[in-house]
């Protein structure tokens, strides 16, 4: 069985492994060592946590968006509703962020399940919009919610630096591998997935969920696992960024745009691929912090004006993401000559 | 003194409501011919708000005025918009159609604050200004006109869509692309036709709002998240759906703004959406 890639066009399904697993170790141990040659140049360390953070939520948001084929925009509740959830936990019980941010996971594993329940029987753009609308909404409620501080937002209070408390303040080292830890779990999980029972019905279900509920899977089932997966990542992304910025409040966590940067990544990576998410954060984090220090001098937007020409560029010239570049005929000729398969 | 209250408050929200239901008929125009969402379309009002305010701070016209040749630019815009971008991203998927149009978004937005400045910036005396009193019931002049206006724009687009030759070769591509090809319908220029009408109907929008409204970078995000619900609410490419859930989006803002709270007051929208969506998953009036 082979799966269909986003382009439509058959996909194999062992292309090279070895050639591929060596790729994927070179670029692991190139992680582990990269803030060897950043050294600790604050904007470059800045540059790759943030990437690997968003690379994180990419590959959380391809469970759904990708393989599951559910276009949410409103992932960005996610992540808020993370970062609230595991300051709120704190707040009120004192435990320490290891213990807070699984419970925030769980806190947006519920509330996606929650969402997902009734949202999963709306098609196309009305499952889109719904997601998008729910996810305003909850921004607006906690910009009015004092208790969670409204639209004032709410401070991480500092504490002395340690693993335990996680919270790093002279050098932003460790931050980087806790984020490297995230997208490797993330990476991990979705691999495994990919792989499994579940990572076939939820393509099949993109490709054609009638066929699946004709077969006995319950299609709404499974969406609602790779929605748990998905908000659970996310959510997890979510406390950490509190750990690294120390303060939340609704526009910074809960915003519109911040729901589609999430999905942005893995379709401009490549939707429904394992390294898309990780291609589309390097892509789409290094072209908007660099059009930020490079053009915004007076906040004129020029930034903005450059990051979102990049996006329809993107969109016209790539349609199906960077990783169909591998898939182009001429790629596929080469590594045909080359002996790795197709 | 109480029903003078309510009707007074049915007014306005009904003059919003107006201006709601066609910012989301420009939506569901072109979503009903194309199959496409246009997350730009806020940003299309910005323009069109900015082109008043230009018209007015700049040469003295009344936004009343300029209300034709703003519509006519943005028919242009969106004819140019659909050449330049959408028409490329025809065979792509929905995905790539989404991030065009927001990318589009962005660049707009930025742009817009580039070369105009992030100050907000209103019209002072607009013809269409101060408050009418009617029998006790004070109805502020610019929301009401503005409604009227829109629901003129509305009937117009109306005739043009359900009464004339082009309006019918429209639908039939919106109803079935191959079978109108078929009969020698120019799809392609009927998807510009549309950009460009569903263009024009938001620079209506706008034009309108600009006697009331301030002018800033970012106002399209105000109302076009109230524009995809009103479009989701009455059906994808329902025309009369739009127009049901743009007066109902009217009504209820403007009263659960009074009596709930005025930042919350599009909570109860959303809430009515969803309820209505997820009863029926078409929307009021959407076809399959």
């Amino acid at each position: 069985m082979s799966a269909l890639a986003p382009d439509g066009r058959v996909a194999p399904t062992r292309r090279g492994p070895w050639l591929r697993r060596t790729a994927w170790g070179l670029f692991s141990a190139a992680l582990l060592l990269l803030p060897l040659a950043v050294g600790s140049r604050p904007f470059e360390l800045r540059l790759l946590t943030l990437m690997l953070l968003f690379g994180a939520m990419g590959q959380g948001w391809n469970i759904l968006g990708g393989y599951a084929g559910q276009t949410a925009i409103g992932h960005g509740l996610f992540f808020g509703l993370g970062a609230y959830a595991s300051l709120l936990v704190m707040r009120e019980f004192g435990v320490s962020p290891w213990v807070a941010a699984p419970a925030a996971a769980l806190v947006c594993m519920l509330a996606g399940t929650l969402i997902g329940w009734p949202c999963f029987k709306l098609r196309g753009h009305y499952f889109v919009i719904a997601t998008l609308v729910i996810a305003e909404s909850a921004s607006l409620l906690f910009t009015s919610w004092d208790w969670a501080g409204g639209a004032m937002g709410l401070e991480l209070p500092i504490r002395p630096e340690s693993l335990l408390n996680l919270q790093f303040h002279r050098s932003k080292l460790p931050y980087y591998y806790v984020a490297l830890a995230l997208v490797a779990g993330a990476t991990a999980l979705t691999a495994l997935l990919e792989r499994s029972k579940v990572g076939f019905v939820l393509r099949a279900i993109r490709d054609d969920e009638e066929a699946v509920r004709s077969l006995g899977f319950s299609p709404l089932r499974y969406k609602l696992i790779a929605m748990a997966a998905s908000t659970a990542i996310v959510g997890l992304c979510g406390a950490f960024h509190l750990q690294y910025v120390l303060f939340i409040d609704p526009p910074s966590v809960l915003g519109l745009g911040l729901s589609v940067m999430i999905a942005l990544i893995p379709i401009l990576g490549g939707v429904g691929t394992l390294a898309g998410p990780i291609v589309g954060a390097v892509i789409l984090v290094s072209m908007s912090e660099y059009a930020r220090i490079i053009f915004s001098g007076g906040g004129r937007g020029v930034d903005l004006m450059i990051y979102g020409g990049l996006i329809m560029g993107i969109a016209l010239y790539r349609p199906a993401g960077i990783m169909s570049l591998l898939r182009t005929e001429r790629v596929v000729a080469l590594r045909m000559r080359l002996g790795l398969g197709r | 003194m109480q029903a003078e209250l309510l009707i007074q408050l049915l007014l306005s929200g009904l003059g919003m409501g107006f201006i709601f239901a066609l910012i989301a008929i420009g939506l569901t125009l072109i979503y009903g011919v194309m199959n496409v969402v246009n997350f730009a379309h806020g940003e299309f009002l910005m323009l069109s708000m900015y082109a008043s305010y230009w018209a007015y701070a700049l040469l003295g016209a009344d936004p009343l005025v300029s209300l034709p040749f703003v519509a006519g630019a943005m028919f242009l815009f969106g004819v140019g918009v659909y050449y330049a971008l959408i028409r490329r991203t025809m065979k792509s998927s929905m995905h790539a159609q989404i991030f065009v149009t927001f990318g589009l978004m962005v660049f707009l937005q930025a742009a817009a604050q580039f070369f105009w400045g992030a100050d907000y910036h209103a019209i002072q005396d607009s013809r269409l200004s101060g408050v009418l009193l009617v029998g006790g019931i004070a109805l502020p002049v610019p929301q009401i006109a503005s409604g009227v206006g829109a629901l003129l724009a509305t009937a117009g687009l109306y005739l043009l869509v359900f009464r004339t030759a082009v309006g019918r070769s429209l639908r039939a591509a919106a109803q079935d692309r191959e079978a109108a090809q078929t009969v020698g319908i120019d799809v392609d220029r009927m998807n510009a036709l549309a950009w460009g009408i569903g263009a024009a109907c938001v620079g209506t929008a706008g034009s309108l709002l600009s006697t009331f409204y301030y002018v800033f970078p970012r106002v399209g995000s105000v109302f076009v998240l109230v524009a995809y619900v009103t479009v989701a609410m009455g059906g994808f490419g329902s025309i009369g759906g739009a127009l049901v859930s743009g007066l109902l989006i009217g009504v209820l803002q403007v009263f659960s703004g009074f009596f709930l709270s005025s930042s919350l007051k599009f909570v109860p929208v959303f809430l009515l959406y969803l309820a209505i969506v997820l009863v029926r998953s078409r929307g009021l009036l959407g076809s399959q």
